[in-house]
């Protein structure tokens, strides 16, 4: 079975102006996004209580709300939590040096209030201090892991490139954040962990397209580097296209069965590879080509044996 | 001849995958309901203690699958946990409180696998459910303290040595010295930079002051002894808590770790977490009458404290000494090769000992460990209600006039020495400790979470079988094959890692390790088809497939592997379980997507001549 059967070479690099606006305005609308909605950051981050609990029976938000504001915690946010049996209250960081016990009086204040038995389901309280360090850590990683990266694909491929995939991983964590902010998504640690892995895998299709492009550039001679581009994209994209369909595959099987937990980690994984795939297509080779990428970067440096070229050379 | 591997080669590559197989086997076999005994401070479970639970399950007609003896734990199988919870009720009540008796569900992997090192993956607390929370130490408090005692110090040493002074003052960043005359600057100076070699001093002629200032390497010191200590106590008390394979671990410079499998009484455990310890010092009551006491007759100066043996001893009621003043206390030898714990002192302590010590030498002195033990009562405002506990944990002749370091000698064995060190130790609790961080998983979720997680596997699998098999038939097989091994050499390596841990999105970075592995296997077939339509033949299309896609594979791999890894340097819990089973995952593909997937392919269409390929 074939999905794609490409007898011609595709001429991705015509549409570069179009798909270079297309991505300008993308990642203009996230960075505003971004602006003014900012990142609905989680727990992990923004420090506070919050308290996950099963009831028998649906529950009432607003009976469970007016409870909180009586016992004096009027900055409860009471939510369903993916069935309307869950639910989970958000505090925020208190001053109180009990700070920690919050969870368990709130879970006593339920069981006397509802007549019920709760079942705790979960209880994360994050210290002011943590959630600030976790900030710095994070931020510091996804840096580290561009500068990382940019040196192995440097050293292995050409600076062109590397810059190439760089841009296309900062476009891929900007539009995938951008997302977040937009639609008002929580961004937790799982989050992170995914925009991470969103990294390693619009990079490693990044990397599969530079490969060809280093490939062909070395085979055929006598052909503007546009239409080495042009062809070694048309060569992989069925590999890329099959590639993300698995993977796409995979990740609705974790939105759908992984529970509420980890449905940001998948949104955030869907959508990255999704954008991966397209910056993969466009924004890495066409940065590699705005930069000017030739063959003679690409052929192995000329070794002396090899005489004959030298003296063509030679003025 | 081509695309034949050699026997050796192919028989390699079914050894690793059949060794993935065995030690993921453990996963399969499911758990036993236990219970686990531990001796507290320091008693260790032998085989009386063995033969004391066997006797009390017979008495009581609980059955029991095996009793074993594991690393100073006894550990009772049962077939049902309706038989663990009645033995577990009946061991705390008859053991008493020099044993902790917890519930456990031991792996039920039978004794072959487990004598060749095989065990099942471990489950971290998203999955189990449990607590888990993180402490911070006060690390400026430690520091605090330690300047403190310094500046009683210096005032110490200058004073015994005459050398006058004006002040001595902590300034924050410095210990500031004045002097009234720069002679006295002087001597000071010289004095003070012998003894304290560990500090920065400078002197200021004209205003007749001395700075000292903390090395960075003795700044280091204090934050690592605090640390340190900080776990030492933290473990002893976690102990008491009757968890079963509880975890207490640094994080980082200032963070402990303590992970409780099993927990749901958060409030207990943080009360017994946050509780504290000290240590008191009283001289031994000698006049007094003890059989008087024993009936009720107390001397009015004097109260009765029993050890841990019971045997009670009448003590003055006067403090000679409290537990903060103890800057350290190490067990080791004396010149006759017996245990003694050695005690160092603050310069306050050392004045206070060397005054209640020297018209006591050749009396009996005691140390009493004073806890704070949570109960099951709660008060009116539903706190719980702590129990202060005294125990006498050593009594000692005064040989001479006690000054700033002093030892205590002939307390028993080796074991008994270093363990009242370590009760002296956890009684001067030099930087206290707040939680930071709670996460608490109850163990309904942690079900569900497994569920969850293993559905969402199994589905993801599925699907991506179901493509592959249609999209390049033969090949796709062969490519379902060698995810098959992939799954089962992650499985037996996580099993097989002592440290790593299977978490929720651990699950899901196996998903996504699912999807991704498969990439490999595409890159190579998708090739083969190239070369196939470009002319060459089957056989050489299938070598140049591999061949070609190899460097990009690497190259592709490698750069994931980077940003898995720095995750795992920087993430925690189960972020850190994601960071694991996707570096674990990328490894393993490359292993059974490349050559795992050749081996089976060669066996199969290798040397043959063919004229079509199903792919």
């Amino acid at each position: 079975m074939q999905i794609l059967q490409l007898k011609e070479t595709v001429s991705f690099m015509k549409y570069r102006k179009f798909a270079m606006v297309f991505s300008a305005l993308l990642m203009m609308a996230a960075a505003y996004s971004l602006a003014v909605n900012k990142l609905n950051f989680g727990l992990d981050f923004t420090g506070g209580t919050l308290i996950e609990v099963g009831f028998e029976e649906a529950a009432d938000l607003q009976k469970l709300r007016q409870l909180m504001e009586d016992n004096n915690h009027e900055d409860a946010k009471v939510q369903f939590y993916g069935s309307s049996r869950d639910v989970v209250i958000r505090l925020g960081l208190r001053d109180d040096v009990k700070a920690e016990m919050l969870g368990n009086e709130i879970l006593a204040i339920l069981e006397e209030g509802t007549h019920q038995k709760v079942d705790m389901r979960r209880i994360e309280f994050v210290g002011a201090s943590v959630g600030d360090e976790l900030a710095e850590q994070g931020g510091l990683a996804m840096l580290t892991a561009l500068i990382c990266i940019l040196v192995y694909v440097a050293f292995r491929f050409e600076w062109r490139f590397a810059v190439g995939s760089v841009v296309a991983l900062f476009h891929d964590v900007l539009l995938t954040l951008g997302l977040f902010s937009f639609l008002k998504l929580e961004f937790d640690l799982t989050v992170l962990a995914a925009i991470l892995a969103v990294i390693g895998y619009s990079l490693n299709d990044t990397i599969v397209v530079s490969d060809r492009i280093r490939e062909n550039f070395r085979k055929i001679r006598d052909t503007s580097p546009e239409e080495i581009i042009n062809m070694s994209l048309t060569q992989t994209l069925s590999r890329t296209i099959i590639t993300s369909i698995t993977t796409l595959l995979v990740l609705a099987a974790l939105f759908w069965k992984g529970g509420a937990l980890i449905h940001g980690f998948a949104t955030a994984l869907l959508f990255g590879v999704f954008v991966g795939t397209y910056s993969s297509i466009y924004v890495a080779s066409l940065v590699a080509l705005g930069l000017g990428i030739s063959r003679e970067d690409l052929i192995p440096e000329v070794i002396e044996k090899e005489g004959e070229d030298q003296e063509e050379m030679m003025p | 001849m081509l695309n034949k591997y050699p026997l050796w080669k192919t028989l390699m590559v079914a050894l690793i995958v059949a060794l993935g197989a065995l030690y993921a086997t453990p996963n399969l076999y499911g758990e036993d309901p236990a219970v686990q005994v531990s001796g507290l401070r320091g008693v260790e479970a032998n085989v009386t203690t063995l033969d004391t639970i066997k006797g009390h399950l017979t008495d009581n007609n609980i059955e029991y699958a095996s009793v074993a003896l594991e690393n100073g734990q006894v550990l009772t199988r049962f077939k049902n946990t309706e038989d663990q919870l009645k033995a577990r009720d009946v061991l705390d009540d008859s053991l008493g409180n020099e044993y902790s008796v917890a519930l456990n569900l031991t792996p039920a992997t039978p004794d072959w696998l487990a004598s060749i090192g095989g065990t099942p993956m471990k489950l971290g607390l998203d999955l189990s459910g449990g607590v888990s929370f993180l402490m911070e130490v006060n690390m400026q408090e430690a520091i605090n303290k330690v300047k403190e005692g310094m500046v009683g110090d210096f005032r110490g040493d200058l004073l015994n040595e005459k050398i006058r002074y004006r002040s001595v003052k902590d300034d924050g960043d410095f210990i500031t010295v004045k002097f009234r005359k720069i002679e006295d600057l002087e001597q000071g100076l010289s004095l003070l930079k012998r003894r304290y070699n560990d500090l920065l001093f400078n002197s200021d002629d004209d205003t007749l002051t001395l700075t000292a200032q903390m090395t960075e390497a003795k700044l280091k010191e204090i934050q690592e002894y605090a640390l340190q200590q900080n776990i030492t106590i933290i473990r002893n008390r976690v102990n008491e808590l009757g968890v079963a394979e509880p975890l207490v671990q640094r994080q980082g410079k200032k963070h402990i770790v303590i992970e409780l499998p099993g927990v749901q009484d958060t409030a207990k455990a943080k009360e017994i977490l946050n509780a504290t310890a000290t240590i008191e010092f009283r001289l031994v009551d000698t006049e007094g009458d003890l059989s008087a006491a024993l009936n009720g007759r107390i001397p009015p100066s004097s109260i009765l404290l029993t050890d841990k043996d019971g045997q009670p001893t009448l003590l003055k009621k006067r403090i000679m000494l409290t537990g903060d003043h103890i800057t350290d206390a190490t067990s080791g030898f004396d010149e006759y090769s017996r245990p003694q714990v050695n005690i160092s002192l603050d310069s306050a302590g050392g004045s206070k000992m060397s005054n209640g010590t020297k018209s006591n030498i050749g009396k009996p002195m005691a140390t009493v460990f004073i806890e704070y033990k949570p109960t099951e009562r709660r008060d009116a405002d539903g706190n719980i209600i702590f129990e202060k506990v005294q125990e006498v944990i050593s009594v000692a002749t005064i040989q001479a006039r006690l000054g700033k370091t002093f030892r205590i000698t002939g307390s028993g064995s080796q074991a008994e020495a270093h363990n009242l060190a370590l009760l002296l130790r956890a009684g001067a609790l030099i930087a206290p400790i707040t939680i930071v961080e709670e996460r608490t998983v109850g163990p309904t979720l942690g079900a569900e979470n497994v569920q969850l997680g293993f559905q969402a596997i199994l589905l993801g699998f599925g699907l991506v079988f179901v493509f592959m098999a249609i999209y390049y038939r033969a090949f796709g097989l062969v490519a379902n094959v060698a995810l098959l091994a992939n799954l089962v050499l992650i499985v037996g390596i996580m099993s097989l890692i002592p440290g790593a841990t299977l978490t929720l999105p651990g699950m899901a970075g196996i998903v996504l390790t699912v999807g991704m592995a498969v990439d490999a296997n595409v890159l190579i077939f998708e090739r083969i088809r190239e070369e196939i339509r470009e002319g060459k033949t089957i056989q050489q299309a299938i070598h140049q497939g591999y061949e070609a896609a190899f460097s990009t594979i690497i190259d592709a791999n490698i750069t994931t592997l980077i940003a898995a890894l720095i995750l795992f340097a920087v993430g925690t819990g189960p972020v850190k379980g994601f960071a694991v089973t996707l570096s674990i995952g990328i490894i393993t593909s490359m292993f059974t997507s490349v050559i795992a997937s050749r081996t089976v392919v060669n066996s199969i269409w290798g040397g043959k001549r063919l004229e079509k390929l199903s792919i």
